[in-house]
């Protein structure tokens, strides 16, 4: 088995804005990650479903239209009846900074806001990923 | 000593030349100087002609803005449609020439504020219209008579129209007096922006219905805007808005034509809508070429015989996607330099981008300041004085060929696919803007391109704006006026013209009529686009990355 990290990046809600979204799967496939999209308008459930088929490291959600107070939440209480409590969770797009503490309660670690290079997201899921143990 | 005209060809501006510049389309370097040996292949009368002469490069109207003002329509809409309402009011007290709405993300994607997918969306990206009732709120002291209104929607569009005229009809405006675009660009969907809700075939049956019933009953209706601007945001080059956003407009040309439509009967209302981006002159260039492209493509192609259905006529956006949530202020400038850009290159309409929306939707502080920044261009810099006024510019008109043949070297590759549908289908459009957009942020990080206060000129941040917050309590409000609408109404009746919808669906017949009646019996955007979700079934898309 591969020792590479395995990422769920997923679109949630209505928006189909999805440059972001694709540009970062890209940027972390060529870091060297293992990436599985899931395209547009995932549900919380298909969200999770997703990280246990593809038993992901990661889940990076990608959230432009002010709809993340409801959409992270769900996600991270999906996890947790999963017994996925390892997986890294992060969210990009329009977070405005007056949430932030509030996702970070409910175990969203990494929040990036417009403008961060690719090269810090690719960073910090490499250095707060679970470890992987080839076998 | 003369320094205008001495012919270098081949010198390259050491800082622009050799420098890998990604907002300039791949393939094409900037030479240092332009000269006449750049354009020597132009014939005047054939490549430009004074403006208001076909191939119309130089603009449509022989007196450009001395005759009239571009529009200045800004996109606006959040939370409720009373709210939506008093923002509209503002905007026009402001001096403000047009109206445009922004729908939130339940209505573009044709579902209910009660729908379990509308949950935390609702008024967030856009003002929540979900029945007649809404609309009748929205537009409440509005002449609809004299304001020309712009309707950003596409899946849903032609049930947002059918509200529209209903709301004349109760208000006893005839619909021979409005004016205004209906966006109902749903190919531009599917390749950028991914509002789609039926499978293209059908899609396309709905814009064409908008097409034929306008053309009989909203004469002064803009039944189309081709969409550029999504294409660029999605990461599209200057090359491929252009190419991509004309060749759609020759697939709805062939769709309506296909269903029996006089092409002279429904271009002449064809409008489009195109980005404006940073890189200034190409910008320019790209309006330029992009009615030298349509004139051409409707009069060569299509035998279209009225001049105005060769006419090119364009609303311009300012570049949300250059906007940074860095140093906010920057945005200003930004947006006023895109905006001079699509001035120079003869838009009818513009909306400028607010400072505050790489943070969230504007302020009205903010919204009012983008507003007076085409103001003062429109009043205070001259630039609207003389048609054209960049023409014969060596440089300008060496892009404008560049450009154009970018752009037709794309049409080839599309129409040797089957055309833009089939070209979708296969995800070509997609590949190529996620291909671009990919270059383009690999060349940020690399420093390649520079955006000042991002990746370089970082220091002295901290500037705050105060940004609009939409709290939940829009959407609750939204909730409640849904279900006393649903009270209010004759639910026998409602489902009455649901049926019939449906049945126009199978048959073939124009759904405008049904969708009127539907409307008029307060049928809801949700229950309408499930009545033809259930003939059509909904569009999946295969992800691309």
């Amino acid at each position: 088995m591969s020792t590479k990290i395995r990422v769920v990046i997923a679109k949630p809600g209505l928006d189909g804005h999805d440059r972001g979204a694709k540009v970062i799967a890209r940027a972390l496939r060529d870091a060297g990650m293992e990436v599985i999209y899931t395209g547009l308008r995932q549900t919380p459930e298909q969200i999770v479903a997703a990280a246990l088929q593809e038993d992901a490291d990661v889940v990076g959600l990608s959230i432009l239209s002010g709809a993340h107070m409801h959409i992270c939440p769900r996600v991270t209480e999906l996890l947790r009846e999963q017994g996925l409590t390892d997986v890294l969770v992060v969210v990009g797009g329009i977070i405005p900074d007056a949430d932030i503490p509030r996702l970070n309660e409910i175990g969203i670690r990494g929040i990036f806001q417009p403008g961060t290079p690719m090269q810090e997201i690719v960073d910090f899921i490499s250095r707060h990923a679970r470890s992987r143990v080839a076998i | 000593m003369d320094l205008s005209l001495s012919p270098v060809s081949g010198l390259r501006s050491p800082v622009c030349g050799d420098r890998y510049n990604p907002i300039v389309s791949p393939g094409r370097s900037v030479d240092v100087l332009y000269t006449p040996e750049s354009i020597e292949a132009l014939v005047y009368e054939r490549d430009l002609a004074d403006p208001g002469q076909f191939p119309y490069t130089r603009g449509i109207h022989p007196n450009g803005y001395r005759a009239k003002l571009w529009t200045m329509r800004q996109f606006a809409g959040f939370g409720t449609p009373e709210q939506t309402n008093q923002r509209y009011r503002r905007l026009l007290d402001a001096g403000g020439t047009g109206l445009s709405v922004a729908f939130d993300l339940p209505t573009l994607m044709g579902r209910d504020p009660d729908h379990p997918l509308s949950r935390g969306e609702v008024g967030k990206c856009g003002v929540s219209v979900a029945s007649l009732a809404d609309m009748e709120t929205l537009f409440d002291g509005i002449d609809l008579g004299t304001i020309t209104t712009s309707m950003t929607i596409n899946a849903p569009a032609p049930m947002l129209l059918a509200m529209y005229l209903v709301l004349a009809e109760q208000r006893g405006t005839d619909w021979g007096t409005l004016s205004g675009t209906i966006q109902n660009d749903i190919l531009k969907e599917f390749i950028a922006q991914k509002e789609f809700i039926y499978p293209p075939e059908p899609s396309m049956r709905l814009v064409t219905d908008v097409f034929a019933f306008c053309a009989s009953h909203v004469p002064r209706w803009n039944t189309i805007s081709v969409s550029g601007y999504h294409i660029r945001e999605a990461g599209a080059t200057a090359a491929q808005e252009l190419a991509f956003t004309l060749r759609n407009g020759v697939e709805y040309v062939e769709h309506a034509r296909a269903a029996g439509l006089d092409v002279d009967s429904f271009a002449p209302r064809m409008s489009f809508f195109f980005n404006s981006h940073s890189d200034f002159f190409e910008e320019i260039a790209k309006f330029r070429a992009a009615r030298r492209i349509w004139a051409r493509v409707m009069r060569e192609r299509f035998r279209a015989a009225s001049p105005r259905s060769w006419q090119l006529r364009f609303h311009a956006q300012t570049a949300g996607v250059s906007l940074t949530a860095q140093q906010p202020y920057n945005n200003v400038v930004r947006t006023a330099l895109q905006a001079m850009a699509a001035v120079l290159g003869g838009t009818q309409s513009l909306h400028t981008n607010a400072l505050d929306e790489a943070l969230a939707l504007p302020t009205e502080a903010a919204a009012t300041l983008a507003l007076r920044t085409q103001q003062v261009i429109a009043h205070e810099t001259g630039v609207v004085d003389v048609v054209d006024p960049l023409g014969g510019s060596y440089f300008l008109e060496k892009l404008t060929n560049d450009l154009e043949e970018e752009a037709m070297a794309y049409f080839e590759a599309i129409d040797g696919m089957g055309g833009m549908i089939a070209a979708i289908e296969r995800g070509y459009p997609q590949r190529e803007i996620a291909e671009s957009a990919y270059r383009f942020q690999r060349a940020v990080e690399a420093n390649e391109q520079i955006i000042v206060g991002v990746n370089d000129f970082v220091s002295g941040e901290g500037a705050v704006v105060g940004t609009l917050y939409i709290d939940e309590s829009a959407g609750e409000r939204q909730l409640a006026r849904l279900d006393e609408a649903r009270r209010r109404r004759d639910g026998a009746r409602v489902r009455k013209t649901l049926d019939s919808l449906q049945e126009c669906a199978r048959e073939g017949i124009n759904l405008m009529p049904a969708l009127l009646e539907a409307v008029r019996a307060y049928a809801t955007v949700g229950e309408m686009c499930d009545g033809l979700r259930e003939v059509w079934g909904e569009y999946v898309e295969d992800p691309i990355i």
